[in-house]
């Protein structure tokens, strides 16, 4: 019986306001983000603008700021702050008894 | 009026037989289960309104007359005794012909027969019975809680025992950062034990501070020697026949001789419950404060009033007034109240009242001045106030209060309602500006610089006509800040049109510039990101990617050796100590000494690019080699092999010393007067690993031909045949800039000095992000000259406080990761294969 969510690992296994890496073979990087509130969300591991790498960004407040160009990225909604203008795809995610849960058809999406 | 007096008079005859009184006494019979705050006071207003009606009873748990609760904190703290806390004395009692049947509590109602019955079986008729048993402590259910040497805070049996604790010194464990748990905590500290208060939630008092109050107070507590643990979880109570300790979830254990449990109170209903009362979270009545029984009502903490229990005093006496008009003919009735609480807190003061959670159409007004300790927030939500709280000046509270309980229309002195109502309603009170300029010659303007009004306008009038001047000659709004909107009104006010524009704030987050941000953080010695943001009342939760970076690097600088770097504050390079590349591989440069290399490094540099792929390899303009793209993960394993032959971090990623860059000098070159690729090393070797404002390039050129370019570098060095001439700020870039000639120095040894000195001057001084060159157009060289060579002594100093923070940054962090530290930088925290998953 294949879950609907994937256990990735603990919340402790992500830098607070830091950032790790699940790798989908065949597909583009899925960014795992915890805030200082504590909260995850996940995107596909590019900018909308040039392709940067998300999860090597600067997270502050709910947004993650990215390295190339310092497009700043709602982590909600994937959607572009300020006057830029774009859009990562998101990824359910969701933490239960400290443990990181994706879901599998949205990474499954988000990386194809 | 002193109530009572036709009941002394019947009482005289009777005094010898008191059994009698009863059966010939024909007024109704008003019985009190409770002798406490609410209890009596329900009496007292009975007897105000109608002194004869009722014949009165009272039963209380504990062996004493009524006392004021909550001056137990004062008692335990030695403040004040026993005896100057009790509100009703024994004549009180005497006086109103008030049966006190203290030390005996009720242990049973009969309803049926009107009947109560004491624990030592005294059965009582009544006509009418008041239960006033206010609240429990709340004991957690841990291992251990019931050991000796546990207790509560809620009598004075426990004030006492606290005191017999205290009196045999040691440490003390508070469970609970509430109200009374601080309580503890302060009167135990002041009895001479060492107190610990452990408090579960994130932030101590949340149900009276927000967030940013409770951490004030948390660390106002830290400083009169308490320790403060939040988001302390107690596991159990460690001991075998007496208490010796807490231990908490994550398996820290703080010895203790007492443990006080302080986590909060419930509405005390055992009785009520048993006797079949409705009973919710408390003893529900009406407005009147009838039970569900018609004969028996409740007043107090135990009492539930259209959903809400109370734990306060001012809810408590709106109670009691609703009582006695119902009991004596002229109902009225309770309409619940809202509450707000005036306190101090270990000599602090603290209001807060309404609701302050915020949330949506909720506006907050804020007003911080960290150097007074103070903090003011109020909610506004459609023009009305709904909730406040304030911290460390509580003189408004009342203000703020009538105007939420009145429902005030605010809009028309929003814009000065935060300062109070003095200030708001102090002339123009409409307009902010008319406000200030109605203030007195002699109003403080600036709290932390005991800077009046005039002074500020005198220093405007003298020429300061920009708020970075009048911060710098008058020092108003110079230090926490919260006055800037009142010095730059005054600019206003003053100078009309010929105000200059301020300097630049850091970023979004804040209102500071990157001075006043790195002035305060020395001045106030701040130690962590948290804290700069929280005393410089950032906007943002946790800043932006352009102030958390400036700020990790202000303490760093600030506090070498001590401060611990914030990884996720820096930019992706020099957190992975590579430089990132638009497809997301990254470029690795090792470092080579003045731009020596031989056999063995470019072996080892040669054998990386092959072994992992590297698609390029390029000659820096820096003499290096730089080796394009690797993969996130593999950087730990090219860096340990780039180790073994000897290479360590070029730094080519971070602000900080870049390369130095040299000619071949006077060993080789026919031109050459001095060894300039020796000295490069020797400069390099230096100043390697120092973070600094931006990056940094140094230069060394062995003649006036200037092969090495040194004239573009931060740093440059000429050699000429009697010396060394040193020359500053210079770049490449966008905009070209050439050095100045700082000045010319006669041995090696002296350009090392001024180099090391000159570093420091810019790693202290200058902002975030700003080269040499504009920092350098910015202050002046003249201000460069004052600082690093007519004052000898200073520049002593600075080369020395560079060499001091040097000695902890010369750790190749190549070698850290290499050797297996934050691996998760590097790794990916997992790999999902479908079609593995599919099968």
């Amino acid at each position: 019986m294949i879950g609907d969510w994937l256990d990735i690992g603990w919340l402790e296994d992500i830098p607070v306001r830091g950032s790790r890496v699940l790798q989908v073979e065949g597909g583009d990087d899925i960014a795992v983000f915890r805030t200082g509130e504590n909260k995850v969300f996940a995107l596909r591991d590019r900018c909308p603008h040039k392709h940067g790498r998300l999860s090597q960004g600067i997270v502050h407040g709910g947004a993650v700021a990215c390295p190339l160009h310092n497009w700043r990225i709602a982590l909600a909604t994937g959607e572009a702050l300020g006057d830029d203008k774009g859009c990562t795809p998101t990824v359910p995610v969701k933490i239960s008894g400290g443990r990181v849960l994706i879901c599998r058809a949205g990474t499954l999406k988000a990386a194809a | 009026m002193p109530p009572g007096n036709p009941a002394t008079e019947l009482d005289k005859p009777m005094e010898m037989q008191p059994v009698m009184r009863a059966e010939d006494d024909a007024r109704e019979h008003l019985v009190v289960i409770g002798n406490g705050m609410a209890g009596c006071r329900a009496v007292e207003e009975v007897l105000a309104r109608d002194p004869g009606r009722y014949r009165v009873t009272i039963f209380g748990a504990e062996p004493r007359v009524n006392y004021n609760r909550i001056m137990l904190s004062p008692v335990l703290a030695g403040e004040k005794s026993f005896d100057e806390i009790v509100i009703n004395t024994a004549e009180w009692y005497a006086d109103n012909a008030i049966e006190l049947i203290a030390g005996d509590p009720v242990i049973a109602i009969d309803r049926e027969a009107r009947i109560v019955t004491s624990r030592a079986g005294v059965a009582t008729a009544y006509d009418r019975l008041l239960i006033a048993t206010g609240s429990d402590p709340f004991i957690i259910p841990v291992p251990g809680h019931d050991m000796p040497g546990v207790i509560s805070f809620r009598d004075m049996d426990d004030v006492d025992a606290m005191l017999a604790a205290a009196n045999k010194g040691g440490s003390a464990v508070v469970i609970g950062g509430g109200l009374l748990g601080l309580e503890a905590a302060h009167g135990l500290s002041l009895r001479g034990m060492k107190v610990t208060v452990l408090h579960l939630m994130p932030t101590l008092m949340e149900r009276q501070l927000d967030e940013a109050a409770g951490w004030l107070l948390k660390q106002a507590l830290e400083e009169r020697g308490q320790t403060i643990l939040t988001g302390a979880d107690t596991a159990a109570i460690t001991g075998e026949t007496h208490v010796t300790g807490v231990e908490l979830k994550d398996g820290t254990v703080i010895p203790a001789d007492l443990v006080v449990m302080a986590v909060g109170i419930r509405p005390s209903t055992a009785l009520a419950k048993q006797a079949g009362l409705a009973v919710g979270r408390g003893i529900q009545v009406d407005d009147h404060m009838v039970s569900s029984d018609p004969a028996i009502l409740a007043v107090g903490e135990c009492v539930e009033h259209d959903g809400q229990c109370y734990g306060l005093v001012a809810p408590l006496w709106d109670m009691c007034r609703a009582l006695a008009d119902h009991l004596t003919g002229a109902p009225t009735g309770y309409r619940g109240s809202v509450t707000s609480t005036k306190l101090k807190v270990s000599g602090i003061d603290v209001f807060s009242a309404g609701d302050f959670s915020g949330g949506p159409e909720c506006e907050d007004i804020v007003l911080r001045d960290a150097s007074r300790g103070i903090y003011k927030r109020v909610v506004v939500k459609a023009d009305r106030i709904v909730g406040a709280v304030l911290y460390g000046d509580t003189a408004d509270g009342a203000w703020y209060f009538d105007l939420l309980k009145k429902q005030e229309c605010v809009a028309d002195i929003r814009d000065a309602l935060i300062f109070g109502q003095a200030f708001a309603q102090g002339g123009g009170a409409a307009d902010p500006r008319a406000a200030v300029a109605a203030l007195s010659e002699d109003a403080e303007i600036c709290g932390c610089n005991g800077v009046t009004k005039e002074q500020v306008v005198t220093c405007i009038e003298a020429g300061a006509c920009s708020l970075d001047a009048v911060r710098g000659t008058c020092k108003a709004s110079a230090s926490c800040g919260s006055c800037t909107g009142l010095v730059e009104t005054l600019l206003e006010l003053t100078l009309g049109e010929a105000v200059q524009a301020g300097p630049k704030t850091m970023c979004k987050c804040t209102s500071f510039g990157h001075d006043d941000v790195r002035r305060e953080i020395v001045a106030q010695a701040m130690r962590s990101i948290p804290e700069v943001m929280q005393k410089l009342h950032w906007s943002t939760p946790d800043g932006c990617s352009s102030c958390r970076p400036a700020l990790n690097y202000y303490l760093l600088c600030a506090l070498p050796g001590e401060y611990v770097d914030d990884q996720q504050s820096r930019f992706v390079n020099e957190r992975l100590h590579a430089n990132i590349q638009k497809d997301g591989t990254y470029s690795v440069v090792p470092r080579m000494w003045g731009g020596l290399t031989n056999p063995r490094e470019l072996r080892a540099i040669a054998d990386v690019v092959e072994k992992y792929d590297a698609p390029m390899v390029k000659v820096t303009g820096g003499q290096r080699l730089d080796i394009f793209g690797i993969k996130k993960e593999d950087l730990p394993a090219v860096w340990a092999d780039l180790n073994a032959a000897g290479m360590v971090s070029g730094h080519a990623y971070g602000k900080a010393l870049r390369t130095v860059k040299t000619c071949v000098g006077s060993d080789w070159c026919r031109f050459g007067t001095q060894d300039s690729t020796g000295l490069g090393v020797k400069l390099e070797r230096m100043s390697w690993g120092s973070w600094m404002p931006h990056k940094f390039k140094i230069a060394v050129s062995g003649c006036p031909r200037n092969c090495a370019e040194a004239t573009i570098k931060d740093f440059g060095i000429i050699c000429v045949d009697s010396g060394y001439e040193l020359h500053v700020g210079g770049n490449g870039g966008i905009h070209l800039r050439g050095t100045d000639l700082l000045c010319k120095v006669a041995t090696e040894q002296e350009a090392m000095d001024y180099c090391a000195a000159f570093i420091q001057l810019y790693r202290e001084e200058a902002r975030y992000l700003e080269r040499t060159a504009p920092w350098i157009e910015r202050v002046g060289l003249d201000y460069l000259k004052s600082r690093l060579i007519e004052d000898a002594a200073g520049r002593e100093k600075l080369r020395a406080r560079f060499l001091y923070a040097k000695s902890f940054s010369q750790r190749d962090p190549w070698a850290q990761r290499a050797a297996g530290t934050e691996r998760e930088h590097h790794a990916p925290i997992g790999r999902f294969i479908p079609r593995k998953e599919m099968a």
